[in-house]
């Protein structure tokens, strides 16, 4: 492993993909009902199109962006609206979500959508294309690619990174979105590009995948400007600022996006929905999700639509076993736990793991030992170990003034390596929610 | 699928590297268990005596004034109490080893407030207070007795009776070299092997170097400060053998005294040591330049005791300064440790 680009610091998890890596991604029948959040991405929520009563066909727009930074919502199913009312989110809180009760009868082919072909559409028309489509960055954050396809006219971008890293422990989704379609990720890159005004790629993916780099390498055409750099296996190297130190052996500056070293990363899957919107005026209505876990009969990968809803995920994996302890959306570092079965699957979602009680041990709380550990897992080079003083004495204008906390991505390294398991990466969280609750002073 | 099932809500992340403070605290316990074989070796049932009390006092203590009755188990207790036994003369009254334990265990850590409070080292407390109370046995190194199970010196001298009406004392190769009357450095392989006098535990380099090898390849101990210490004391004391200002030579340094077990385990005792690796360096080249100092001036034949805890004191200093350097930034302008 040693010689792979990377970054400083870091941790090591037990990956456990092997549970899913090898297999291939099957459509998940449609559920009698989809249930479809208003806010499914960073940003404003999107606002409803259709009222209850309302036949809508797969593929239909039923909410559309409010705003800039927001997305637009389309039918995952063919059916009729049921309802608008509040609904349990993967979040916790209760959002204003679009029921529909999915048609049995319905053939749920999408209706014929006219499509441009992207190589004649102008460069900067194609991210509202894009916005149509609904796409949302699929590696976990879920911001609105459109957004993020038109960074700031005085930080030019001059690479693209295609994020096929997949450090989180357990999930397959984007391996297999690399290993099943390689040419739609290609294609998705070619119209990113197009989109930057750029030529330039490179293709990021951890060393732990030696299938996927060389499906890859094999569909790369030949006339793309893209490199394929397999990187160390190492958590979080899939978050942006880490993958662009890798990649480009610089860092981003502190506080700035990307764009301010001129690069932009976008996660594979998204990619490959890209290139959908083009080809077929398929909108992001599912995805390849990871089922997996020790505590789900039946693992695999599968592409589910969204707004299905959790109970109805499990069911169809075989159900639970007995030793079942957390039921997370994301992976086990930086993923939620889910409280209510009632919840649907989301964009952002790329995979629903089901923990058993061996996986997820519950430890004692002891002492700080100020071992240091923490500092040296910390990607961002922190000190959680002052910081989570700082935290606990609720001192927030000095964590954030003078630790940096903003700087924290929640990437949990600190709270993985913590001997004493105190929940540093949880003080931090709970920090950052009470700062917003703060009034700006 | 039952409608109701017990599942856990918590925050990320879910999974926990399998390391804990109670595993760390005890596979150093386990590393020590060769250092205490050949103690018991070199200087037989006196040895396992003295370490025995000193335990002794440092477990009662824990368990009597420690933060829940559970303390005890998390093994740093256990810890305190084996390097406060080996670091005192095989012949030690045993009541001064016990009531060493209890001091150290007291005041050098649960009056902090326990396990991860304290700012000195607990064993190095303990023995500070010894040196200070029993000046006369805590420099009293019985020469070899004939027979090993013989006792050596005067383990059993009762609470402030005369100590020691008729043991036959040694020098130390620190003490022999620095205040002998022939001054004779022994030979480097003699201390490697620990075919000499000195401290219960601190006798054979090499076993020491072990040990503290094997908490190093498996995480447990942070392998910059033992380096930086050694590297210093190396090469200042190489530079002073140099230009003839003092008759210690380098290698001498390295393997004599308490330099080997105090910086394997004492002054890497985690709670009392600088957070960042860069911290750590600057830990150990002030601990290694304080030890050759007192070595060669000063009024004491060992200086790596008071070198740790000067430099422990220096902790939260030195964790202001090594501050790391924020990510994506030239350098930390506004951080600060408390």
């Amino acid at each position: 492993m040693r010689g792979l680009p990377s970054f400083k610091h870091g941790v090591h998890p037990p990956e456990n993909k092997e549970i899913t890596s090898g297999i291939p991604s099957k459509r998940f029948p449609f559920p009698k009902e989809v249930i479809l959040p208003l806010s499914q991405h960073i940003g404003m929520p999107s606002k409803a199109l259709v009222k209850p009563g309302d036949r809508v066909e797969r593929g239909d727009v039923i909410a559309e962006a409010a705003g800039f930074i927001s997305s637009t919502v389309h039918a995952t199913a063919a059916g009729t609206v049921k309802s608008i009312e509040l609904w349990p989110h993967p979040s916790g809180q209760m959002i204003p979500s679009i029921r529909i009760a999915v048609d049995p009868n319905s053939s749920q082919m999408r209706r014929n959508r006219i499509v441009p072909r992207w190589q004649d559409v102008k460069d900067e028309d194609l991210s509202k294309e894009i916005a149509k489509a609904g796409i949302v960055g699929l590696g976990g954050a879920a911001f609105p690619s459109h957004v993020k396809l038109c960074p700031p006219k005085d930080q030019p971008i001059e690479l693209l990174i295609i994020n096929g890293s997949e450090c989180e422990p357990y999930l397959t989704s984007d391996h297999r979105v690399m290993l099943e379609q390689p040419e739609m990720v290609y294609e998705g890159i070619r119209i990113e590009l197009k989109a930057l005004g750029i030529t330039r790629c490179v293709i990021g993916i951890e060393n732990n995948k030696p299938d996927a780099i060389e499906v890859m390498r094999n569909a790369k055409p030949a006339d793309l400007d893209a490199t394929i750099q397999p990187l160390t296996v190492k958590y979080p190297q899939g978050a942006e600022k880490m993958l662009i130190k890798a990649i480009m052996g610089r860092e981003v500056p502190s506080g700035a996006l990307p764009s301010a070293i001129g690069a932009m990363v976008q996660n594979v899957a998204t990619a490959a929905n890209v290139a959908a919107v083009f080809q077929s005026g398929h909108p992001l209505i599912e995805r390849i999700m990871t089922v997996s876990g020790r505590g789900i009969r039946k693992p695999g990968n599968w592409k589910i639509p969204f707004g299905t809803k959790l109970r109805d995920v499990i069911e169809h994996c075989g159900g639970l076993t007995d030793d079942v302890a957390e039921i997370l959306f994301g992976g086990p570092m930086m993923g939620q736990a889910i409280s209510d079965l009632d919840v649907p699957v989301l964009k952002g979602t790329g995979g629903i793991l089901v923990l058993s009680k061996d996986e997820c041990k519950r430890q004692d709380i002891m002492p700080c030992i100020r071992c240091g550990k923490c500092l040296e897992a910390c990607p961002i080079f922190l000190n959680p170990q002052w910081m989570k003083e700082l935290a606990k004495a609720e001192r927030y204008e000095e964590l954030v003034a003078e630790a940096h906390l903003n700087d924290c991505m929640l990437c949990g390294c600190c709270s993985f390596v913590c001997p004493s398991n105190i929940p540093l990466s949880q003080y931090f969280a709970m920090s950052k929610t009470q700062l917003k609750r703060l009034p700006k002073s | 699928m039952t409608e109701k099932t017990n599942v856990i809500i918590t925050a990320s992340p879910h999974v926990r590297s399998p390391d804990s403070t109670t595993k760390i605290m005890w596979s150093v316990v386990i590393s020590l268990l060769p250092v205490i074989a050949s103690a018991i070796y070199f200087f037989g049932p006196s040895a396992i005596l003295v370490i025995i009390a000193s335990v002794a006092g440092c477990l009662i203590t824990e368990r009597m004034f420690g933060s829940n009755p559970g303390s005890v188990a998390d093994g740093s207790a256990m810890i305190t109490g084996l390097l406060l036994g080996l670091c005192l003369p095989p012949g030690f009254p045993l009541w001064m080893a016990f009531l060493g334990g209890v001091f150290g265990m007291g005041f050098g850590k649960l009056i902090y407030g326990g396990l991860g409070q304290n700012i000195f080292n607990p064993a190095l407390v303990g023995r500070a207070f010894l040196q200070a109370a029993f000046p006369v046995a805590i420099t009293t190194w019985p020469s070899g007795t004939p027979h090993w199970w013989n006792l050596q010196g005067d383990n059993f001298a009762l609470p402030f009776m005369t100590p020691m009406p008729d043991t036959i004392t040694a020098a130390t190769p620190l003490g022999n070299l620095k205040f002998g009357d022939d001054p004779v450095a022994t030979p480097v392989l003699d201390l490697l092997l620990g075919t000499i006098n000195g401290s219960v535990g601190e006798t054979s380099a090499l076993l020491i170097l072990v040990g503290g090898i094997y908490l190093a390849v498996r995480g447990h101990l942070n392998w910059h400060i033992p380096v930086s210490i050694f590297v210093t004391t190396f090469l200042v004391s190489g530079l002073f053998y140099v230009i003839g200002i003092s008759q210690f030579s380098p290698w001498f340094m390295l393997f004599s005294g308490g330099l080997m077990l105090g910086a394997w385990y004492m002054a890497t005792d985690m709670v009392t040591s600088p957070l960042s690796t860069k911290g750590c360096w600057l830990f150990g080249f002030g601990i290694g330049l304080l030890t050759v100092i007192i070595r060669i001036w000063g009024g004491l034949p060992e200086g790596v005791m008071y070198s740790i805890l000067l430099m422990n004191a220096l902790v939260p200093f030195i964790n202001r300064i090594t501050q790391p350097r924020l990510f994506g930034t030239s350098g930390n302008k506004k951080g600060a440790a408390k």
